[in-house]
């Protein structure tokens, strides 16, 4: 069975999604951060796959892809990297995500074959449009079993949540506020509303709030009214300001902190 | 305005021009992008829209545009040349045909905040203009290094009143603004409006900004006509960055297969030198600003930074319906260094006395590569004015001594 769809049977609440951009801070760090995300208890890993203008991405998450880049970072070298990790004891659900023109250069077809190869259990690609994806990718995404994530915002109107929620079938990923990625979001009486009103809508999916969640108090009230939370730009910035020698207990301290 | 019912190079129902455009954006930016889909086409054809906008094109734009005899070009090249003087709008370029238009659609949205990009900084020069008419809070994101090296534009936006924000992302030039301007109207989805300066971005963009540009080729056809008794020439010549002044000199033309359509793209240092803006040449099909069209990119699908001695054609893009033109062959694609753009600009000044912009100049460079006949005629949208490169023609002054 796919991994995520596994996660979300067992796992109804408190799910913790860690966000990293693959290649960063060095080249190989994909696969030893991929590992220490998952010995210190994250329910599932979203690997970003760097990309020269990521306008969804704040300042944070767009200096780590443009550091990744100069790394010499590419979707080929990614697929390179998770060659073999479902064999090496990995067995976190995994996400790839990132912006379509990369995917498209690579072959949408070649690259929901390396997916399937490697072991990646869904994809979110904000920038690929709801019609497009039923169109052309839906079909490709299920043969290969690649769950795919749709993202909402506070501005989607109750009739487009419905809609994306028909097609998506990892999850759905809401935006705490009005933003791009790393934006401090203030917990506030707003975000509440507008995650119980999703609640509200009964969707078929799991639902995990991200943007501006950096620490326990976030992630708690983030997911009081969801299926749980995702973690980002902190991440990121932890991994900017830890030595490679004492990562693996800073990511292990890290994500204790947050539960 | 009027428009053709239906046409291979027009945006279709569905936001595409062929397998180009589209609106590839984030979700974030859907209900904008949806709330201006819905109502762009209702708003700019209201006739009450339509009054003021022609009322400020000519009181305030000063259009119609003459459309100019250039008699010395004509004798030089033996063939006979009109020069649509988008040059002589008010601030300086065709940029403000669009910024009028769409500052007036956001109006009408009830925005109250305008965030622009701007490159060399004339549209966001024009989006100041328009902002400090209507009285709007006015934000350009322009590359840390066009900053510096475009001062007075960015002087001049000050001075109007905008604030120019320096995008210090990526290579720090016009594609970064252009992401920066987005990630400003992703924070602020409800109140901004954002005004795109040429026919890029999602749909309904391109074509919207394509219908503020038309009238460009709509006034040539009715100044073509008086002053030669046909209103087609054989040749419309434009250059293309993203390509507003392009598609709004070709945009009545587009079905009459008898006027050639030439674009001029920036060669930059040479095509093959890895300093080039030559997109048609070197890109391929992709995904940018939201919209599918065809963009330079390294292998791996990651844009690849432009050069061009103009910082107007400097965008690694163009628009999808130009994208369109180049893939059915309908409009030839050019490509002019920075050379024989300078060359250019400079026989234009000394044969017709007028200084064009260093983007304009790349058209004007088309005159000796098109083999016009003595009894055709060539239009070339002369898109801007050369103030504002004065400093890069200066360096250049003792090599046209």
């Amino acid at each position: 069975m796919n991994r995520l769809t596994h996660l979300f049977q067992h796992k109804t609440a408190d799910v913790l999604n860690v966000y990293f951009t693959a290649g960063f801070p060095q080249l190989n760090d994909t696969v030893p951060i991929l590992k220490a995300l998952q010995d210190a208890g994250a329910d599932l890993v979203e690997i970003g796959m760097p990309y020269s203008d990521p306008v969804a991405d704040g300042e944070t998450i767009q200096r780590s892809n443009q550091q990744a880049l100069e790394n010499g970072m590419t979707v080929a070298t990614l697929f390179k990297q998770l060659q073999g990790i479902r064999k090496q004891g990995i067995t976190v659900p995994i996400l790839l995500m990132g912006y379509l023109n990369p995917v498209v250069q690579f072959g949408v077809e070649k690259f929901c074959q390396q997916c399937q190869a490697v072991g990646v259990d869904g994809v979110i690609l904000p920038d690929l449009p709801l019609d497009v994806y039923e169109r052309e990718y839906k079909a490709l995404f299920a043969q290969h079993d690649l769950k795919v994530v749709f993202l909402v915002t506070p501005q989607t109107s109750a009739a487009r949540v419905r809609q994306l929620d028909a097609l998506a079938d990892g999850f759905i990923y809401l935006v705490a506020a009005a933003g791009t990625t790393g934006a401090q979001t203030d917990m506030n009486a707003d975000v509440d509303a507008y995650l119980s009103r999703t609640k509200a809508l009964g969707l078929r999916n799991p639902t995990l709030v991200g943007f501006g969640i950096s620490d326990a108090a976030s992630f708690a009230a983030a997911s009081r009214h969801t299926t749980g939370a995702i973690i980002g730009s902190a991440f990121i910035r932890l991994l900017q300001a830890t030595p490679a020698e004492g990562r693996e207990a800073a990511i292990r301290e890290f994500v204790r902190g947050v539960r | 305005m009027t428009i053709a019912a239906t046409s291979p190079y027009r945006v279709d129902a569905t936001g595409y021009y062929g397998p180009f455009g589209g609106a590839y954006v984030p979700e974030m930016l859907y209900p904008n992008v949806e709330e201006l889909r819905d109502n762009y086409l209702r708003i700019i054809q209201e006739p009450e829209f339509q009054r003021e906008f022609t009322q400020l094109l000519t009181d305030y734009v000063g259009r119609p545009t003459p459309l100019f005899l250039a008699r010395r070009l004509s004798a030089h090249y033996g063939t006979t040349i009109y020069l649509k003087r988008e040059d002589l709008c008010h601030t300086g370029a065709h940029k403000v045909n669009n910024t009028i238009g769409q500052i007036l659609v956001a109006k009408r949205l009830g925005k109250k905040r305008i965030v622009a990009e701007t490159g060399a900084g004339q549209h966001g020069v024009a989006t100041a203009t328009v902002c400090a008419l209507m009285g709007l809070e006015c934000i350009v994101y322009m590359g840390e290094i066009d900053i510096e090296r475009q001062k007075p534009n960015v002087d001049r936006m000050r001075m109007l009143g905008a604030k120019v924000v320096p995008a210090t992302s990526g290579s720090k030039t016009l594609k970064d603004a252009t992401n920066e301007a987005m990630r400003h109207w992703i924070s602020n989805p409800t109140d901004t409006h954002y005004i795109i300066g040429s026919v890029v971005g999602p749909h309904p963009y391109p074509d919207m900004v394509a219908r503020f540009q038309s009238v460009i080729s709509a006034e040539t056809i009715s100044q073509l006509l008086h002053q030669t008794g046909r209103g087609t020439p054989d040749f419309m010549l434009a250059c293309v960055g993203g390509g507003s002044n392009a598609a709004g000199a070709f945009y009545h033309y587009l079905d009459e297969p008898s006027v050639r359509l030439i674009a001029a793209e920036a060669a930059g240092q040479g095509v093959d030198t890895g300093h080039s803006a030559a997109t048609t040449a070197l890109g391929k099909p992709g995904i940018l600003h939201g919209a599918s069209t065809i963009l330079m990119q390294t292998e791996d699908g990651q844009v690849t930074e432009p050069y061009s001695i103009s910082a107007g054609l400097d965008y690694p893009g163009i628009g999808p319906q130009h994208a369109h033109l180049f893939a059915t062959g309908r409009a030839e694609f050019l490509s002019i260094t920075d050379k024989q753009a300078l060359d250019a600009g400079f026989q234009l000044s000394r044969l017709e006395g007028i200084i064009p912009a260093l983007e304009t100049a790349h058209a004007l460079a088309c005159l000796p590569l098109i083999g016009a006949k003595p009894d055709e005629v060539v239009v070339v949208c002369l898109s801007g004015r050369g103030d504002k490169d004065l400093a890069t023609y200066t360096k250049h002054l003792e090599e046209y001594a």
